[in-house]
């Protein structure tokens, strides 16, 4: 096992920069997800880690050693394919048994690793098979032990789960990060589903535009997102943003004024956010707000406009000037379009960013 | 109903021209074949067995086949030998060294413009006319003002091991014979080979290179596997259109007096089935001897073209750059 860093490493092709300036550490052991929309560079990022592609600048380091200039059979990665890559003209052992073959592992040792790897992942009963003849499920699990066979000193994931339903997703996620915790191997994981990223990472990387927007731990990233964009992007349903400004009251007092409604801000929070930004953007988590039929303290007024309800909880749509925010509350109470209803906030879990920056202030 | 019929109708009547063409073309030359060959027909009958076709005063008869079978043409069994020679060796580089080329243009040649450039030089050949490819070759060879054998002198071959002429002097010549057809023929299976390694996924190959695969362990335990369709086509169409072609040949051992083509083809050892055949026809106008060793090829084609179906099947034939993933 070896701790990976990634030192200023860019990627270009040709004038697209598909990765700039990425600074990045992945622990010994760590499980790191490398998260965001498509197209934003985690793909090129992993294969720069596997040695597919060479970093145009930057280096890549395997503990202290230098790997940037080392092709992939000399980094000792095992990596998973969204595709699973798997060979279509071999049987599944010899799938797995491949990687140790190019080491020229000896043949009895080859066939305990296969067989170790078969039943740790519960396809020792597949082995014959040719990839063709298996289900989307049990070619991951086989690209999986493909990986893990030649007991890599790091792991690497391009959206594993992304070709199977969601039942099966929501499986193999748990079996996933048991697996990674019982073998301890340094996983780099590359998705764009944020649950699958919050539920199973050590630490999240969320990338965009091929730049690090933050690296943190899931509650890091659900609590302080550093900016807008990570805001938006982790919690679903995502965030409710809202542009206005910070004012004065003639007593001294805050507020945030966004032209369909002022909210009254404490004091301390609002010489906070005065004192770095006047032109803001507030946000709110949909389940960091309490419905009320009363207006009350540090409350939006509105008016119901859809109510979705998913069974566990509802969604509610508050329509706010010509604004939209949703909600998400326990069912219980009965709600109808149209009806007059007070968003109550909790002051301690607003959000505040830079409406230019785009930087979280509070 | 007549817009029933009409589109019944239809498609035969755009059909017609060309099921016409067929006709006269390819089915009626068939039958004629097959008639000529058990027939006397020759120069000096041809007046004669016109006036008489299909009477009873055409001699019907199997002496045709009994030469060629039977050793009373002696030379039927060199120019098998040739043709065995000529098939088997040009197929080795349409089939065989085509798929090197085309790994080494298509996966191991990573810069694109190069890959182009070199692509498009192995389709020159295909894109001349014939004739001038020939004639360039001529060229090339000539004893007194060709490039060839200057340039063979300067890369440090012998003096001693080149040829006074490299059209007749045996085995040179058939070496050329083999090489001029090769690179003709080899752009056809690269054209193959490149789609084909072109429509294997990425993923694929950059899976092998993660598990520790050099470039060439890729290619010999990924690419080449994945290509074995691709790979039995081409062999397949080559054999079948290698056994039928003699239009290079005769368009450089055609050339160059002393004899007429067929003399020079002969003395040289180029002298391929399909070649002798054109030849009995042609320069020695025996058109019944000659439909006669057409026939014998027509059998050996069907018999291959039999035993291919048989071994791909004909639907799987017929897709070329199909690749199994």
């Amino acid at each position: 096992m070896v701790k990976v860093t990634l030192d200023n490493v860019s990627k270009f092709f040709g004038k697209v920069r598909a990765v700039t300036d990425l600074n990045l550490e992945v622990g010994d052991g760590e499980f790191v997800a490398l998260l965001g929309p498509s197209g934003c560079g985690k793909t090129t990022t992993l294969l720069m880690i596997a040695g597919i592609y060479r970093p145009s600048r930057g280096r890549i380091l395997f503990d202290n050693e230098d790997v940037t200039g080392l092709p992939p059979k000399d980094r000792n990665v095992g990596m998973v394919f969204q595709s699973y890559a798997l060979y279509p003209h071999m049987t599944v052992y010899d799938n797995i048994a491949f990687p140790l073959k190019l080491k020229k592992v000896p043949k009895q040792e080859i066939d305990r690793k296969v067989r170790k790897v078969a039943k740790l992942l519960r396809i020792d009963n597949l082995l014959a098979r040719r990839p063709g003849q298996l289900s989307g499920g049990q070619q991951q699990r086989v690209a999986l032990g493909r990986a893990l066979a030649k007991e890599p000193d790091v792991l690497l994931l391009d959206e594993p789960l992304s070709n199977l339903d969601a039942k099966l997703r929501i499986l193999m996620r748990a079996e996933l990060k048991r697996l990674q915790k019982e073998l301890r191997v340094t996983t780099v994981y590359v998705t764009h589903d944020q649950v699958e990223a919050m539920s199973m990472a050590d630490r999240i990387a969320v990338m965009n535009a091929g730049k690090l927007q933050q690296y943190a731990d899931p509650q890091g990233l659900y609590n302080k997102p550093a900016n807008l964009f990570v805001a938006g992007f982790i919690g679903s349903p995502p965030m409710n943003f809202v542009e206005g400004s910070i004012r004065e009251d003639l007593s001294g007092g805050y507020y945030f004024d966004a032209g369909a409604f002022k909210f009254k801000l404490p004091k301390e929070l609002g010489e906070l956010i005065s004192s770095k930004s006047i032109d803001v953007v507030m946000g709110f988590r949909p389940e960091h707000v309490k419905l009320s039929l009363n207006r009350e303290e540090y409350s939006i007024e509105g008016q119901v406009y859809v109510v979705e309800p998913l069974g566990r909880d509802i969604v509610v749509n508050v329509k706010v000037g010509d604004m939209l925010f949703k909600v998400v509350t326990k069912p219980g109470v009965e709600l109808r379009p149209g009806q007059r209803i007070w968003l109550v906030l909790d002051v301690d879990k607003i959000h505040f960013f830079d409406k230019f920056n785009e930087r979280a202030i509070v | 109903m007549a817009k029933g019929l009409g589109r019944k109708a239809l498609p035969w009547l755009f059909l017609a021209p060309m099921l016409a063409l067929i006709a006269l073309s390819w089915i009626a030359p068939l039958f004629l074949t097959v008639y000529l060959g058990f027939t006397d027909l020759s120069i000096k009958n041809f007046l004669a067995f016109i006036r008489n076709f299909f009477t009873e005063k055409v001699h019907i008869t199997i002496d045709n086949f009994r030469r060629v079978f039977m050793g009373g043409d002696p030379y039927i069994s060199e120019v098998f030998k040739v043709t065995l020679l000529y098939v088997g060796s040009v197929l080795l580089i349409n089939a065989g060294y085509s798929l090197l080329l085309s790994i080494s243009i298509a996966y191991l040649v990573r810069n694109e413009i190069l890959s182009m450039i070199l692509r498009v030089s192995w389709l020159i050949p295909r894109i001349t006319p014939g004739i001038i490819y020939a004639l360039v070759w001529n060229w090339f060879i000539d004893p007194k003002y060709g490039l060839l054998n200057p340039m063979l002198s300067a890369i440090g071959v012998p003096k001693a091991w080149l040829p006074s002429s490299w059209l007749l002097d045996k085995p040179y010549s058939q070496i050329l014979m083999i090489v001029v057809n090769g690179y003709i023929g080899a752009s056809f299976g690269m054209i193959v080979y490149t789609a084909a390694i072109k429509s294997i996924p990425p993923d694929l190959i950059n899976a092998a290179l993660v598990d520790g695969a050099s470039d060439f362990q890729v290619a010999r335990n990924v690419i080449i596997p994945l290509l074995r369709w691709p790979m039995l086509f081409v062999t397949a169409w080559q054999t079948l259109s290698l056994l039928a072609s003699y239009d290079v040949i005769l368009m450089i051992w055609g050339s160059g007096g002393g004899g007429g083509y067929a003399g020079i083809a002969r003395a040289a050892g180029v002298m391929v089935w399909s070649l002798y055949s054109y030849s009995k026809a042609f320069s020695e106008y025996m058109y019944g001897y000659a439909s006669a060793i057409s026939l014998v090829l027509v059998v050996i084609g069907i018999v291959l073209i039999v035993v291919y179906f048989k071994l791909f099947g004909f639907r799987r034939l017929m897709e070329p750059s199909r690749v199994e993933v």
